[in-house]
């Protein structure tokens, strides 16, 4: 048995920070079935349960080591219909591999790098199951394309209903397509995944923003849909509520990642929407938004990019191989610095002023807080990318006053279930910004109870 | 795909089209707006709601830059790749007796509807209108509908007044009293109707027309610092009321990509041309 886990290759640094390919290039079959060849097969697999939608982990890699790749997508399809993307995306170092046995001694198996190696191999062979769908007639509304919205809306369908997916934007995916950037998760990976649930009947309806080009109630009251899914996502940005934030220059990440994501910046002037970030930029905040953020950053040609983070290195809540690639990728980091003020000359940004922290006592998530030292730090900078989290949007919420909410803006649910009966939540909405595979998981989930609901109702 | 179903030169710089969107129309309220992507890789680019129906919605664009002059390349019988709506608050319609509407050349689409709808519930509706010449006067006729009195300005003064609106609405503050006026027009219009009206103690309504990217809240692309506090104009606005507004600020926000912007309009239509 090999201790080494096997590498994926990647693009060298030094190229890929100047294109928007992707970085991580995915197993050979001979990578995948070298890596697979790892696994135990635990009796009790603990992946399994650290898996936030339980994919039969052992299963599927069993598959790959019989070099039967075509059955191994089959077990993941059972419990995840995104495999491309969430082997791509998930934070696989807190899930399932995070409690892989061989973690405890060397280094945990690759589950993520498996799980896209199954997943762009069924996308390459257009692999697509064959189910048996028993019509019904009862039609269901899904609010959001999102990945809960995605997941909902297949569960939905395979148990029969006539479900149509409402999205805001012009294209579907949610922050797939305008936050994630293609050097991560090309966008062809995603528009593949979703035409997947597009083969099982899901209808998809670009341009509706509900609340808006239509409400929860006429849906409800004048479309007659029986259940309705909101996976609307937590797409209000988060900002500092510091002088100079509304300054020329200054980007919260949405903004700068739809210009360039949704709106394909990059390619300026082929593309109409421009952005422009200048030579030092800073970006403040230290999660997956912020990393995206920086290597975009980069790879539009910015010189120094720098990460003003409040606590260290070790508290990033970035996925590892975001950070890892971000370190080789020349990205700097300040750590330790809290922005407090932003000066500029004319109503363009300048220079962004810090506060040097000190690590404290752990707070209630456990990290260590930290705390201003009264000493202060000014860094030049020609634009920065706010990246410190996202809310719940508003706009359902002002429209359908009934609607429960907390404090944050985050929907009320009791068993997914809003306060509107037949009206189900689930995905950022809820939890507020958390990742793909809980959206997913939560998804999934509010089928089951939508589906209970419609069939008491009957 | 969305059909303009009519489309009307208005003058050599602005157009009128009627578009079949039906979710738009739908739930259209005045002060409402939509957003437009004339093809596939197309800018999003926001336009007031002007007037709707059952099945369709109007705008009324200037040719300014690109995208606009991308929409005007489109006739009648033509599909727009992306039409998505209704935008924004309505217009927070004001108990009020007389209102004075002041638009500042395409401002008068959409001051359009808001006007309107004041007249509908009877208030008395004056209006000064301005454009660079006479044939930059938009939607005079429809206006003369409900209006009691408009007055004209005009850069060249080929018809009312030679200059700025705001120096005919200066001498109308000497003989009328109006209890709000709606300015809507350039930022540095709207910047000097209200520090005139805060002189004559008028309140101000505007009608504000950031960069805007979603329109539905996510982007933050839209915000205006208002009384020290930040607003996003596509949710909370586009319409507001103008004391407390920082128009310094927007109009830097809103030159930001001029750059860029005058550089595609000479590269992709410059060598269409
Ligand atoms: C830049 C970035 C990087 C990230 N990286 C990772 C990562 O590496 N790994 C990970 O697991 N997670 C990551 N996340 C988090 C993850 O993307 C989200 O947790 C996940 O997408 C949430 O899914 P959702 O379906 O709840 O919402 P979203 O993906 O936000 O989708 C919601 C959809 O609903 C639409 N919508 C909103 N309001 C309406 C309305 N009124 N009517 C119609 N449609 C509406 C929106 O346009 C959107 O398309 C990242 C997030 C960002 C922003
Ligand atoms: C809520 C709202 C309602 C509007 N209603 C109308 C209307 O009824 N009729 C009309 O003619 N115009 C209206 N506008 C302005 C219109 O959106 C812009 O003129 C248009 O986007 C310019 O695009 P362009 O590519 O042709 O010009 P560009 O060359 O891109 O820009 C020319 C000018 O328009 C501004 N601008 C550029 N992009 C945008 C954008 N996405 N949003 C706003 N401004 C931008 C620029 O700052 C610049 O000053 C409205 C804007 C908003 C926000
Ligand atoms: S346009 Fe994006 S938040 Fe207003």
């Amino acid at each position: 048995m090999r201790a080494d886990r096997t590498k994926m290759p990647v693009q060298d640094p030094e190229i890929r920070n100047c294109n928007f390919d992707e970085v991580a290039l995915g197993y050979t079959p001979e990578l995948a079935m070298l890596e697979a060849s790892r696994c135990l097969e635990c009796k009790n697999p603990r992946c399994v349960s650290a898996c936030p939608v339980n994919i039969d982990i052992p299963g599927f890699i069993k598959h790959i080591k019989d070099a039967n790749i075509e059955e191994a997508y089959h077990t993941i399809y059972q419990s995840n219909i995104l495999p491309a993307i969430c082997g791509r995306v998930c934070p696989q170092e807190t899930q399932c591999e995070g409690s892989c046995i061989l973690g405890i001694k060397s280094k945990s198996v690759a589950i993520g790098a498996l799980e896209r190696y199954v997943g762009d191999y069924a996308l390459k062979q257009n692999l697509s199951i064959q189910e048996e769908i028993s019509e019904k007639e009862e039609k269901v509304a899904i609010i959001g394309s999102g990945p809960a919205g995605i997941a909902c809306s297949a569960s939905l369908r395979r148990l029969g209903y006539q479900v149509d997916v409402f999205e805001a934007l012009h294209e579907f995916g949610g922050v797939l397509k305008y936050g994630i950037p293609d050097f991560r998760l090309p966008k062809e990976i995603v528009d593949k995944e979703i035409q997947n649930a597009k083969d099982l009947g899901v209808q998809f309806h670009k341009n509706m923003i509900v609340g808006k080009s239509i409400t929860i109630d006429q849906l409800l009251h004048e479309y007659h849909y029986k259940s309705i899914f909101i996976g609307s996502g937590a797409g209000l940005p988060k900002s500092l509520g510091i002088p100079g934030e509304n300054m020329t220059g200054i980007y919260f990440a949405n903004e700068f990642l739809t210009r360039v994501n949704l709106m394909k910046a990059n390619r300026f002037p082929a593309a109409p929407t421009p952005v422009r970030i200048g030579n030092n930029v800073a970006i403040v905040g230290g999660g997956n938004v912020a990393m995206d953020a920086a290597r975009t950053a980069k790879r539009l040609g910015a010189k120094n990019v720098f990460v003003l983070y409040r606590r260290d290195m070790t508290a990033l809540p970035a996925r590892q191989e975001e950070v890892e690639h971000a370190i080789e990728e020349q990205i700097d980091f300040r750590l330790l610095r809290n922005p407090v003020e932003f000066i500029g000359e004319n109503y363009v940004v300048k220079q962004v002023k810090c506060e040097v922290m000190i690590l404290g006592d752990p707070d209630e998530s456990g990290r260590r807080s930290p705390v201003g030292t009264n000493t202060f730090e000014t860094f030049d900078i020609d634009s920065c990318i706010i990246s410190i989290g996202q809310s719940p949007n508003p706009i359902l919420k002002s429209a359908t006053p009934e609607l429960e909410v907390d404090r944050r803006g985050r929907i009320i649910v009791s068993n997914h279930q809003t306060s509107i009966p037949g009206v189900f939540a689930g995905g950022d909405v809820v939890s507020g910004a958390a990742t793909v595979i809980l959206a997913m998981g939560a998804g999934k989930e509010a089928a089951i109870s939508m589906d209970q609901f419609i069939r008491e109702r009957a | 795909m969305y059909e303009i179903t009519e489309k009307k030169i208005l003058n050599q710089d602005v157009e009128w089209m009627r578009i079949k969107a039906p979710f738009v129309a739908k739930n259209a309220k005045p002060g409402n707006f939509l957003i437009v992507r004339v093809d596939e890789f197309g800018e999003r680019i926001p336009l007031t709601i002007v007037t709707h129906d059952e099945m369709s919605v109007t705008i009324i664009y200037q040719k300014l830059g690109y995208s606009t002059q991308l929409l005007s390349e489109k006739q009648a019988g033509d599909f727009l790749f992306d039409v998505v709506g209704p935008l924004g608050l309505p217009s927070h319609i004001r108990d009020v007796k007389t209102v004075l509407g002041i638009a500042g050349g395409v401002g008068a689409a959409p001051l359009f509807p808001q006007l309107k709808e004041y007249a509908r519930r009877g208030v008395i509706v004056d209006l000064i209108i301005g454009g660079r010449t006479k044939d930059h006067l938009l939607l005079v006729d429809e206006y003369q509908e409900f209006c009691r009195n408009i007055y004209f300005a005009t850069d060249d003064g080929s018809c009312g007044q030679k200059g700025f609106v705001t120096q005919v609405a200066e001498q109308l503050y000497q003989e009328h009293t109006y209890d709000l006026a709606i300015a809507i027009g350039p930022l540095i219009m709207m910047k000097n109707t209200v520090l005139l009206n805060k002189k004559y103690n008028v309140l101000t309504d505007v009608s504000l027309n950031p960069i805007m990217i979603d329109g539905t809240g996510m982007c933050g692309n839209c915000r205006v610092t208002i009384n020290g506090k930040t607003k996003f104009a596509c949710v909370d606005g586009p319409d507001f009321p103008a004391e407390g507004i920082d128009f310094d600020e927007l109009m830097v926000r809103q030159n930001y990509y001029k750059e860029e912007e005058n550089h595609i309009c000479r590269l992709k239509l410059g060598a269409r041309k």
